[in-house]
């Protein structure tokens, strides 16, 4: 008997698990129409390979990955692409996501081109992972992290792999179901899982209210002989299935806070996720399908074999639920799933249940008080919380929207399973606020990074600018220096300049002197004009002299200079 | 087609504030009925008082302060401040001080403070001592057991008491009344006897506590017990309180038999048990770490000790709640439990916006 180990808190739910699992799991209708959103895994969306009117079979990679952390989409079924546009799918925000829709064609046809891995074993685990992440599988328990990146031991030894086939969320059976139809398909689903890890050891956790489930594992594990395989029982507490809590269960050990499950030596996945490995590395089937839980106000609660990409009112429907009075659906489970806002929204890889509330006839969740009271410090969240947070310290410094404080009381090691917001007294939606808590911090930080970027390019340009300053007044100065010689020739130059203008000017004057004593026209004169001009001419010297006697002599001077 | 779209989790428990006040109140009828059978119909009568006083005060509050009257006035958190007031008085108080002593632990130290979940003290306990600085007289008029059984003092006969202060057979309440066990103590303890010979020449004493007093404690236990059980309150405050209260007077008791009183006398007199079980855990003012609930009720198991053994109070029950009410935010906040993922060896630091939650 393996000892076990106990996560702090979590709360005891009522199952509901009976209804949906009293029918086999049968394949659901051919949709008329699949919606394929491009991002149904945690990473970048995957980039579309087809085109509008483009003929795919089923099974033919119509969205190929963008980057390393991301993951293909296939077509579903066979058809015509008729849209590649956006489409409400299943997210808080209501908003709508980009998505392929195709128009099926009823025929099915398989894409031929694929490849089936005959012995996995004789392939290193890289083309392993290769393959897997070819096939667009991602966790399928919800989280949808592509798997062939959670298969990478890196540089890690992995000594356990954990396959979380716990399911403890009330109403949903599509896990259980799965283990109990195809325990053996699971089970070598685990062992190309633990190929691809190299991991030493095996087990797979099942909460002990799953018998069937259980015994149908022991027996294949046995049949197979795979005594690597433990196949253990923990006890129906929620929220057993979170990854951490499990591996606590199962192992003593504490996943460290923003850390990876692989630094404690240990992967977990979900028992999906092995099935479709399987399928992935012994058809070479890509995932297209999965097992839904449908359950709630629908006449026949039952678990199918979906495709993906199948409308959530399709399968409401085909399970004998009421479009006309619905008034709440759920995509997951009652503790941790989305409302959805739009039920053309479509199944997507990490879609486990579609729990239905409806106007009419019984209602099956009963949902918290409209009023909410004041909390009364009754500690009763802090009891019922795993990861042993203070959701009450976390709501009073996220109401007063002091980001730091609840930041110090470890918010973002809250993993919003709902158990604090479920056992309140007060009936305070308390998950409801640290969601909100996270987004505005996430908000800032965001904010924040773009004002780092905008004051990181503003003193970029301040600086710029200042260099550019300081460059150009090196240059002048360069260049006045550059020309101090040739501005001492300039002067020189100019000294000539003056010296030819002075020239000029003296020609100028002596010009306009000798114009004085020499009028223009007195070449062609007869000797009476001559005559006439020296009698006015010493007339007026005459005249002249008797002014002063200074004049006389200057006059007298400049007659002598000029004769 | 609209449909609902709230943030999960969608399902609740169904627990209400209201069920756990009506549960506390429930598991304290076993031992009104021990009270009324050895100290008559005045803790009735005044539990009826109380409790209407504590309405009406809430509900005027509530209308001044403009907050909704219904959900407050039925979350039955009134009715329970009420009821341990009324617990906590003399049987034969007279009316006002009943409604005067509510009156202020309803509007003074618990609605002036913001109402439900903002009183930093605990209200029952603030009346309390209100009245017991305001009128010493009145609150240690306390009477003998089953000497309403003697004297048959009827339901009438001790409504007339409370509301007229007259009592039958032309007796008045100074004829009647009687100290307590724990104040018979400290009064004869101060006048140099030994403990032994004052529970000895005393009638009032039984085997634990005093006699009557140590009945209503058992049934207080077994109410708490279920309490516990029950998942309303936990077990951390009442073991750290009455434990700490036991080691500290076997040390002394040990010490010097003679001048203290044994740990069961203390345990079972006055209002230790009442304040382990049902004052010391009223959610709103106590520590709400685990183990700051243990320090709060280590601290008030010691100041219940300290109080009564060398204060001049012979009781410290109320006064021991009060101040580890005001340490209470202090101890919550070194008293933060060790979160997942972050043991010794790993960061201390908490998770950064950008770390994922689980996958």
């Amino acid at each position: 008997m393996r000892r076990l180990f106990q996560f702090h808190g979590g709360v005891s739910l009522k199952e509901h698990k009976k209804d949906a699992m009293t029918r086999p799991v049968k394949t659901a209708l051919l949709p008329k129409q699949l919606i394929l959103p491009l991002q149904q895994h945690i990473g970048a969306p995957a980039e579309a390979v087809v085109a509008i009117g483009d003929k795919v079979l089923k099974g033919q990679l119509i969205a190929r990955p963008s980057n390393t952390v991301s993951a293909p989409v296939h077509a579903s079924s066979s058809g015509t692409v008729v849209a590649i546009t956006k489409h409400p799918v299943s997210h808080p925000s209501h908003l709508d996501a980009p998505c392929i829709i195709i128009d099926t064609d009823g025929e099915e046809r398989w894409h031929t081109d694929r490849q089936p891995v005959a012995n996995y074993h004789e392939l290193p685990p890289e083309k392993v992972r290769e393959h897997i992440r070819d096939a667009g599988i991602v966790g399928m328990g919800g989280a949808g992290f592509p798997a062939h990146i959670k298969l990478n031991p890196s540089n890690h030894v992995v000594d356990t792999l954990i396959l979380n086939g716990a399911e403890c969320e009330p109403y949903i059976t599509c896990d259980e179901m799965l283990l109990r139809e195809r325990a053996l398909e699971v089970i070598v689903g685990l062992r190309i899982m633990r190929y691809a890890l190299q991991a030493k050891r095996c087990i797979i956790g099942i909460e002990n209210n799953k018998a069937a489930a259980f015994r149908a594992l022991q027996e294949q594990v046995r049949n197979t002989g795979a005594d690597f395989i433990d196949v253990i029982q923990v006890p129906t507490v929620y929220p057993t299935g979170g990854e951490k809590q499990l591996i606590q269960v199962l192992t003593g050990k504490e996943v460290p806070a923003s850390g990876l499950p692989l630094d404690i030596g240990v992967v977990c996945h979900n028992v999906g996720t092995a099935y479709a490995v399987y399928r992935a590395i012994e058809f070479g089937e890509p995932l297209i399908s999965r097992y839904v839980t449908i359950a709630g106000s629908v006449a026949h609660a039952c678990n199918l074999e979906v495709p993906i990409g199948t409308p959530v009112i399709d399968l409401i429907e085909e399970c004998g639920g009421n479009r006309n009075t619905l008034s709440r659906v759920i995509l997951g489970g009652p503790m941790m799933g989305t409302a959805l806002h739009d039920i053309t929204a479509p199944i997507t890889k990490t879609t486990n249940c579609i729990l239905v509330n409806s106007t009419i006839g019984d209602v099956p969740l009963p949902s918290r008080d409209k009023h909410v009271m004041p909390c009364i410090r009754c500690g009763n969240c802090a009891t019922a919380c795993p990861i042993d947070l203070l959701p009450q310290q976390l709501y009073w410094y996220s109401r007063a929207k002091d980001f730091d404080k609840v930041q110090d009381y470890h918010l973002f090691d809250c993993i919003e399973c709902g158990c604090c917001d479920y056992v309140c007294p007060s009936q305070i939606p308390l998950v409801h606020y640290f969601r909100y808590a996270k987004t505005e911090i996430w908000a800032q930080q965001r904010e924040k990074t773009l004002a780092d970027i905008a004051r990181e390019r503003h003193q970029f340009r301040e600086q710029r600018l200042e260099r550019e300053k300081q460059e150009k007044q090196e240059r002048h100065k360069k260049k006045r220096a550059a020309l101090k010689p040739a501005g001492n020739a300039a002067s020189k130059e100019e000294e000539a300049k003056k010296a030819v203008i002075q020239a000029a000017m003296d020609r100028a004057k002596a010009k306009r002197e000798s114009n004085v004593s020499k009028p223009k026209n007195t070449q062609n004169l007869t000797t009476e004009q001559q005559q006439k001009i020296s009698e006015t001419d010493a007339r007026r010297t005459k005249l002249n002299n008797d002014t002063t006697d200074k004049q006389d002599v200057q006059r007298d001077l400049l007659q002598d200079n000029n004769p | 087609m609209n449909l609902d779209t709230p943030s999960s989790p969608h399902i609740h428990s169904g627990i209400h504030i209201t069920g756990m006040m009506v549960r506390v109140c429930l598991a304290l009828v076993p031992a009104i009925i021990a009270y009324t059978w050895f100290f008559g119909w005045g803790l009735c009568i005044n539990i009826l008082i109380a409790v209407g006083t504590a309405l009406g005060a809430e509900a005027l509050m509530l209308r001044i302060r403009q907050r909704p009257i219904v959900p407050f006035l039925t979350d039955g958190s009134a009715v329970l401040t009420g009821l341990l007031l009324a617990f906590c008085l003399p049987p034969f108080s007279p009316w006002w001080i009943t409604v005067m002593g509510t009156a202020f632990a309803i509007i003074v130290a618990k609605q002036l403070y913001g109402g439900l979940g903002y009183n930093p003290f605990n209200p029952a306990m603030v009346g309390y001592v209100m009245l017991l600085i305001s009128f010493p007289l009145e609150m240690t008029q306390w009477v003998p057991p089953n000497i309403v059984n003697q004297l048959q003092i009827g339901f009438l006969d001790t409504l007339n008491i409370i509301f007229t202060g007259n009592f039958p057979y032309l007796l008045n309440i100074d004829a009647l009344s009687m100290a307590t066990p724990l104040d018979t103590v400290k009064t004869e303890l101060g006048l140099n006897i030994t403990v032994s010979e004052i529970v000895r020449s005393n009638a009032i004493f039984g085997d634990f506590g005093g006699v009557g007093w140590e009945w209503v404690g058992n049934w207080v236990l077994l109410g708490g017990i279920w309490l516990i059980y029950k998942r309303i309150i936990t077990w951390h405050i009442p073991l750290a309180l009455m434990g700490s209260l036991l080691v500290i007077s076997f040390f002394f008791f040990m010490l010097d038999p003679d001048t203290y009183a044994s740990p069961m006398f203390h345990l079972f007199s006055g209002g230790t048990l009442l304040a382990a079980f049902f004052i010391a855990t009223d959610p709103v003012s106590a520590s709400t770490t685990p183990r700051g609930r243990i320090f709060f009720g280590i601290g008030i198991g010691i100041l219940i000790y300290v109080i009564r053994t060398w204060g001049s109070y012979p009781d410290g029950v109320a006064f021991a709640v009060l101040l580890m009410n005001m340490a209470a935010p202090t101890i919550d906040y070194y008293t933060q439990p060790r979160v997942f993922g972050y043991k010794k060896d790993y960061e201390k630091q908490p998770s950064k916006p950008g770390d994922g939650g689980n996958s």
